[in-house]
């Protein structure tokens, strides 16, 4: 097993002539938690959307499992089978049952055997409690219920890495609760996971590592249980303060 | 006006509705292919045929129905390409249907959320398997209303069809007119042939509309 799962090397990004991410770097450890914590605007979306490819960077390296990422489109389409990604707005394809957004993935990306991705489906429909969604169309489902599956559809790749941007962000309160419940699950299950989230009893609870990103670059980078009692720096003691933390 | 003179004329009018909507049928699905095509070569910018497709558009969009009819009908055969009237009338209005059908498609395509791309991309799809299994599926639900709008449309421009003699419900009506002088029953049977075609045709594509939305994203 390598020790470093992800690695991110002096990146540089911006829109334009705007930077919006300064020479970040930091890696990911098999089996940790991630959270990435900070200011609207301060680029955690930019940042996380780098690491699948959704967004291309000016300069700047990364590897997966020690092996540079080449970042052509090919690349990136190949390593997003081990890199899930979860956005904040229920993204299910809705002209998809959900059974068919989760197999889609396995069956047409990785050509996997149905009845095989078919069963593996089925017991991970069984664990966020939707068994019996899997022939209901998305807009059948809650807010809640929709982000669940969608965990599930980026875990039907068999993802070695995960990445969550604000997944219960648009979700009513009384949802929020099983979809971090989902995501604690995983956690404990050791998925290695780069978590963004304005829950900040949530993140304490499973953040391994925090970062703390404002203005586009890391001002800290601190084990979970230090961050959110003894921050380093005026800012992120700030930040907690702002979260009524 | 004179309802003897309504029923005589009844037979000939029945003959020429069927031949409306004859015609209308080849060209609103040869439109809808031609447009679905050019639409795709659009949605995959594929190089030459793309331009090809543009030129096409400017020119089908920019250019009446009528003088493409000429054009087809009177002077293709000063080239030696000779086409009779009523294949004349579906080919022009295929021509002229291809390019409205491609931006309609090509404006579903387009209004596929960003965020559904991502999401396909995000799962490993190739851009081929995005296209087939979430932005064509979702464009095309999206293009319905477009697409209604212009199959009504296109029934209403083959009253064109008149200006290369095709015996359609215009045409014949005019033709009424000019032999009998009967204006007012042959405009009277005129409207009624368009409404008895296009009244339940609109309520059927508003079904349609409402089906395809309903069925494809829930609201
Ligand atoms: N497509 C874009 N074009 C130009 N600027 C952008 C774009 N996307 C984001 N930005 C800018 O980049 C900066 C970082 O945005 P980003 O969305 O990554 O922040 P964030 O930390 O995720 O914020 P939030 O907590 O509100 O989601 C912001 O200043 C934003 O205005
Ligand atoms: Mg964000």
């Amino acid at each position: 097993m390598v020790d470093t799962l992800l690695k991110v090397e002096h990146l540089n990004k911006a829109y334009g002539t705007k930077q919006v991410l300064h020479d970040i770097n930091f890696s990911v450890t098999p089996g940790s938690v991630t959270v990435l914590l900070g200011p609207s605007g301060s680029g955690k979306s930019t940042l996380i959307r780098c690491l699948n490819g959704l967004e291309e960077f000016q300069s700047g390296q990364l590897s997966f499992e020690d092996q540079p990422i080449k970042p052509t489109p090919k690349t990136w389409q190949q390593l997003r089978q081990k890199i899930g990604m979860v956005f904040q707005s229920y993204d299910l394809f809705p002209n998809l049952t959900v059974i068919d957004n989760i197999l889609l993935g396995p069956l047409k990306v990785q050509k996997r055997s149905k009845t095989e991705a078919l069963k593996q489906a089925t017991q991970l429909l069984k664990e966020v409690d939707l068994t019996d969604y899997a022939d209901a169309f998305p807009r059948q489902l809650s807010g809640g219920q929709k982000q669940r599956i969608a965990i599930v559809r980026a875990l039907a790749l068999n993802p070695e890495f995960m990445l969550f941007d604000e997944v219960t962000a648009s979700l009513d309160p009384e949802m929020v609760r099983g979809v971090l419940e989902v995501m604690l699950n995983l956690a404990k299950r050791k998925m290695t996971m780069l978590v963004v989230t304005h829950e900040m009893n949530f993140a304490q609870q499973i953040a391994d590592n925090v970062l703390f990103l404002e203005d586009g670059a890391i001002l800290e980078q601190t084990p979970g249980k230090q961050f959110f009692t003894q921050p380093q720096t005026d800012r992120a003691r700030e930040f907690l303060d702002s979260m009524a933390f | 006006m004179s309802w003897t003179v309504i029923q005589q004329s009844l037979p000939i009018f029945e003959k020429a509705f069927w031949l409306t909507l004859k015609l209308s049928c080849y060209g609103i699905i040869g439109a809808s292919l031609l447009g679905l095509f050019a639409s795709f070569i659009r949605y995959f910018q594929i190089p030459v045929a793309k331009q090809l497709v543009n030129v096409y558009i400017e020119l089908s969009r920019n250019t009446p129905l009528l003088i493409q009819l000429f054009f087809i009908y009177y002077a293709f055969p000063e080239i030696g390409l000779k086409i009779p009237a009523e294949t004349s009338g579906i080919i022009g209005l295929i021509f002229l249907g291809g390019s409205y059908m491609a931006e309609a498609f090509s404006g579903g395509l387009d209004g596929v959320p960003k965020v559904q791309i991502e999401s396909g991309k995000a799962i490993g799809l190739s851009n081929l398997q995005l296209a087939r299994y979430v932005i064509f599926p979702q464009g095309l639900a999206l293009s319905v209303p477009a697409i209604a709008a212009n199959v009504i449309f296109l029934i209403k421009e083959t009253s064109i069809f008149t200006v290369i003699a095709i015996p359609e419900l215009t045409n014949t009506a005019l033709d009424q007119i000019g032999m009998y002088y009967h204006t007012d029953e042959s405009l009277f049977v005129l409207v009624i042939g368009y409404a008895i075609i296009l009244i339940p045709l609109s309520l059927i594509l508003t079904w349609l509309e409402r089906r395809a939305r309903y069925g494809t994203f829930g609201h």
